[in-house]
């Protein structure tokens, strides 16, 4: 079943036509991952597809409704939670404070402070530390936190490896599929292709806001990969892979 | 009078001037608006509250409890209608849109009221007081007002931490766009904030109504002292708010105690010491 | 540039450029005699016509100053008044020295910049809304100071001596000249200005003040210079408005009245463009004979109708003309406008 699903999406970043006449789909309870290289247009096509930006033309449809005009404050109630590039947690809440911040809307769901608590449980004991004062991964595992106690159905990942050790990028990615098992779907944006290939189900390639590649990790060739990836191959987009 | 009882009035003052100053210091910290018209908006709560007394004869608690929610109810609207356009204009359309209402405020009451100089009476209980010591006398004014200060600062401090909507409103003054994130909605959250600071502010025009006498064009004047309380106590700390409130308490007290004539001053140039060697306030990096 | 690929630009949404030195020469002819017309009017008309029109010259003034603090300089004050009192203040001290009243309004002028600098190590500490405020505190500061020193009349303020010899006429005659040169110095020292070096400098910080930091430009040292300039031209305004008046009140010269009409009248004529403050001022003049019977209420409008133009239009009047006709009489160097007025 189709959760999400972006039909001829064109978002503008400024002058720039960030993401280009983009469709695509995600499914209830897969893992996709977007890459691409910088300014391929993902952080772009994650904030429009949480409200911050507003499309040029195209339209997204959320569990059979458009969205194409929703406030992004009301995304949240409809399903949509966003982990933003660069965490963006609230510097002056502690750590409990910052995941209770993600409850706001009070939505029904399986996450609440102690399931998050049982994800990553050095949250409990430092919950009343300061949010500036935590490490680059806790930090950024703290922003994912927040975002599950909004209780999506579409959980938007943007750049979690971004400025994180490999090691501790492996680590906050290893409680992925208890996400996802817990009946969240996830669309997330990397930039390391070897990681998002690890964990997702299906992966689009974005070149200059179009995708240029899509399929299954398995059936990606890493030269594939690395053409679309820089933009080295003249084929047509989406001829590649199969869904 | 000795001068410990000074410092003890320029406390209780203090008291009263960090209610004054909350407000301002909240709009400043979740919205970035430093709202010119905060001082005239006690003075309009003032005579409000004196057109009330004077037209309805009711008792000036019934009026003080009519007068805040109304308020409040005002500052939301004047949010969404006004300041969240201006936010949306750019940083000087606020500034302008607040100090043209300071002008409109203060000249529409002038035509209503004339200039002359009122006083809202509270009867025997604004002038009565009790001795502590020997020295020291504490007016039941005094008393009450600090001690509502505090608890409304007290309310507001948890509101702020222990709920939803108050974590909201600092985690919108922190990063204004994640907490749109959060499913806030920035309009309600400012509106809510402005609201708070609508309330406050009434509260202690009010306070200072029957303390003192007051006039259409005296806003001004009472804008500069909530100014100065926040700079003092540090930018976006309610507890700074507190500090700096009772700071120039106490200054304007002792400097009346010396000279009469000197009270304004002297609390005008601590506020430029601070300026000068600590701009960053005595409680600075600490959110509200 | 014609109108057409004016509109063509703005339409193509990119930015726009342009120097519009062909309108300039025309409107500079047109300008000088009009000045001339203006200079001569107490040989023409009434001294009621002069009388009135010396406090529109003063308006003027003040506008442009605020308007070369604010809409170039980025510095938003509510406290220029300081330098209106510390100018009328000057010019009462000094003829009381003995010095002529309508020389020591320079004079004011220069008392003021000097004024200004140690005011502008203190009020820069501060940053956008809170340096407003700030700027207010201290001209209360200046004002409490003022009412302190008993040779300049304490609270109850001072006469101005030293012009009881003149003539009527002559006098009222004088105090038109020294008011229209005062509006006429205060234009052409903001164009002259803004032309050269500094007033890129300006607009650049103006704009991006990081980002002109880092193109090499002393963002603190133009801020500064147009500070003490605008200082300067406050305090001739107030020295002017002291010759024409004859006495000072503290509490009347150092209003804060003052700031509201600087603000509104650049606001409403147009902030950033040297020919706001002029249109303004007109509005505002204009507005204030027809409520005159109407005591106060002339200040509500003023105030209601600066909060719609800077909610709706905050390129004020003169912005409204210019987009619709590209006209400019005072292009001070290259005019580069992002078609998105927002942000």
């Amino acid at each position: 079943m189709t959760l999400l699903s972006i039909r001829d999406l064109t978002v503008h970043h400024g002058q720039l036509r960030a993401v280009d006449a983009l469709s695509l789909e995600v499914r209830q309870g897969e893992v996709l991952a977007i890459i691409g290289a910088n300014g391929a247009g993902k952080s772009t096509l994650l904030r429009a597809l949480a409200g911050l930006i507003l499309p040029t033309s195209g339209t997204i449809g959320f569990a059979g409704r458009d969205i194409t005009r929703l406030p992004a404050h009301r995304r949240v109630s409809a399903g949509i939670a966003l982990v933003p590039e660069g965490r963006r947690l609230f510097r002056s809440l502690t750590v409990e404070e910052n995941l209770l911040a993600g409850g706001y809307r009070r939505r029904p769901g399986p996450w609440t402070l102690g399931a998050v608590q049982a994800l990553f449980p050095w949250m409990a004991e430092r919950r009343g530390q300061n949010a500036a004062q935590l490490s680059g991964g806790e930090q950024q595992a703290v922003a994912i936190g927040r975002a599950l106690l909004a209780n999506p159905d579409l959980l938007l990942i943007d750049e979690l490896s971004l400025g994180l050790a490999p090691v501790i990028v492996r680590r906050i990615y290893e409680a992925l599929p208890e996400i996802v098992g817990a009946g969240t779907t996830a669309l997330i944006v990397e930039q390391d292709v070897s990681q998002a290939m690890r964990v997702a189900d299906r992966v689009h390639c974005l070149l200059e806001g179009r995708s240029v590649l899509h399929g299954r990790p398995g059936d990606l060739t890493a030269e594939q990969v690395e053409h679309a990836y820089f933009g080295l191959d003249a084929r047509p987009a989406g001829q590649e892979g199969h869904d | 009078m000795g001068w410990l009882n000074a410092v003890v009035q320029g406390i209780l003052l203090g008291g009263l001037y960090a209610l004054f100053a909350t407000g301002l210091s909240l709009m400043f910290g979740v919205m970035r608006i430093v709202n010119l018209a905060h001082g005239d908006l006690a003075v309009v709560a003032s005579f409000l509250a004196l057109a009330l007394v004077g037209g309805t004869g009711l008792p000036l608690w019934v009026v003080l409890v009519v007068t805040v929610p109304l308020f409040a109810l005002l500052g939301y609207l004047t949010q969404r209608v006004l300041l969240q356009r201006s936010l949306a204009a750019g940083p000087l359309a606020t500034l302008l849109v607040t100090f043209g209402l300071s002008i409109v405020l203060q000249n529409v009451l002038l035509e209503i009221f004339s200039a002359d100089t009122r006083t809202l009476d509270g009867g025997a209980f604004a002038t009565g007081s009790f001795e502590l010591s020997g020295a020291i006398s504490v007016g039941y004014l005094s008393l009450t007002t600090f001690v509502l200060a505090g608890a409304v600062l007290i309310g507001i401090q948890l509101f702020l931490s222990r709920t939803g909507l108050g974590r909201m409103l600092r985690a919108s003054s922190d990063d204004a766009e994640t907490a749109r994130l959060m499913g806030a909605d920035s309009r309600h959250v400012y509106g809510i904030a402005t609201a708070i600071a609508f309330a406050t502010v009434a509260l202690a025009g009010l306070m200072f109504a029957i303390r003192s006498s007051f006039d259409p064009s005296i806003g001004p004047s009472r804008l500069i002292f909530a100014f100065e309380a926040v700079v003092i106590g540090g930018l976006g700390s309610l507890w700074g708010t507190l500090l700096g409130g009772m700071v120039l308490g106490i200054t304007q007290s002792l400097s009346a105690q010396a000279d009469p004539a000197l009270t304004l001053l002297a609390g005008h140039l601590v506020f430029l010491a601070v300026l000068a060697f600590r701009p960053q306030g005595l409680l600075a990096g600490r959110t509200a | 540039m014609t109108l057409s690929d004016f509109v063509t630009a703005r339409a193509a949404g990119g930015p726009h450029v342009s120097r519009a030195a062909r309108a300039s020469r025309l409107s500079g002819l047109v300008m000088a005699a009009g000045a001339a017309l203006l200079a001569a009017l107490p040989f023409l008309v009434f001294s009621t016509v002069t009388d009135t029109l010396v406090n529109l010259f003063v308006l003027v003034a003040l506008a442009s100053m605020w308007n070369l603090l604010a809409g170039f300089g980025g510095l938003v004050s509510v406290g220029q008044q300081a330098y209106v009192g510390i100018g009328a203040y000057t010019v009462i001290a000094l003829a009381d020295l003995g010095v002529q009243p309508y020389l020591a309004v320079p004079l004011a002028a220069l008392t003021c910049a000097v004024f200004a600098v140690p005011t502008s190590w203190l009020a820069f500490r501060l940053r956008g809304d809170y340096f407003a405020v700030g700027t207010w505190v201290i001209a209360e500061v200046y004002r409490l100071l003022v009412v302190r020193v008993d040779s300049l009349g304490g609270g109850s303020g001072k006469g101005l001596t030293g012009l009881s010899g003149l003539d009527q006429t002559l006098r009222g005659a004088l105090t038109y000249w020294i008011a229209l040169a005062l509006a006429l110095a205060t234009i052409a020292g903001c164009y002259l200005l803004l032309r050269g070096r500094l007033g890129l400098s300006l607009m650049a910080v103006r704009d991006e003040e990081t980002a002109a930091g880092s193109a090499g430009i002393d963002v603190g040292r133009a801020k500064r210079l147009v500070y003490l300039v605008s200082a300067a031209g406050c305090g001739a305004a107030g020295g002017v408005i002291t010759v024409s008046s004859l006495s000072v009140n503290p509490d009347a010269i150092f209003s804060v009245q003052w700031s509201a009409y600087m603000i509104f009248i650049v606001v409403i004529g147009g902030i950033g463009f040297i020919e706001g403050p002029l249109i303004g001022a007109l509005v505002f003049f204009t507005m204030q004979q027809f409520l005159a019977d109407y005591g106060s209420w002339y200040l509500v409008v003023l105030g209601a109708v600066g909060i719609a133009v800077a909610l709706w239009l905050p390129g004020g009047l003169w912005g409204l003309v210019r987009s619709r006709t590209g006209l400019s009489l005072f292009p001070v160097g290259y005019h580069v406008r992002r078609p998105d007025v927002r942000e």
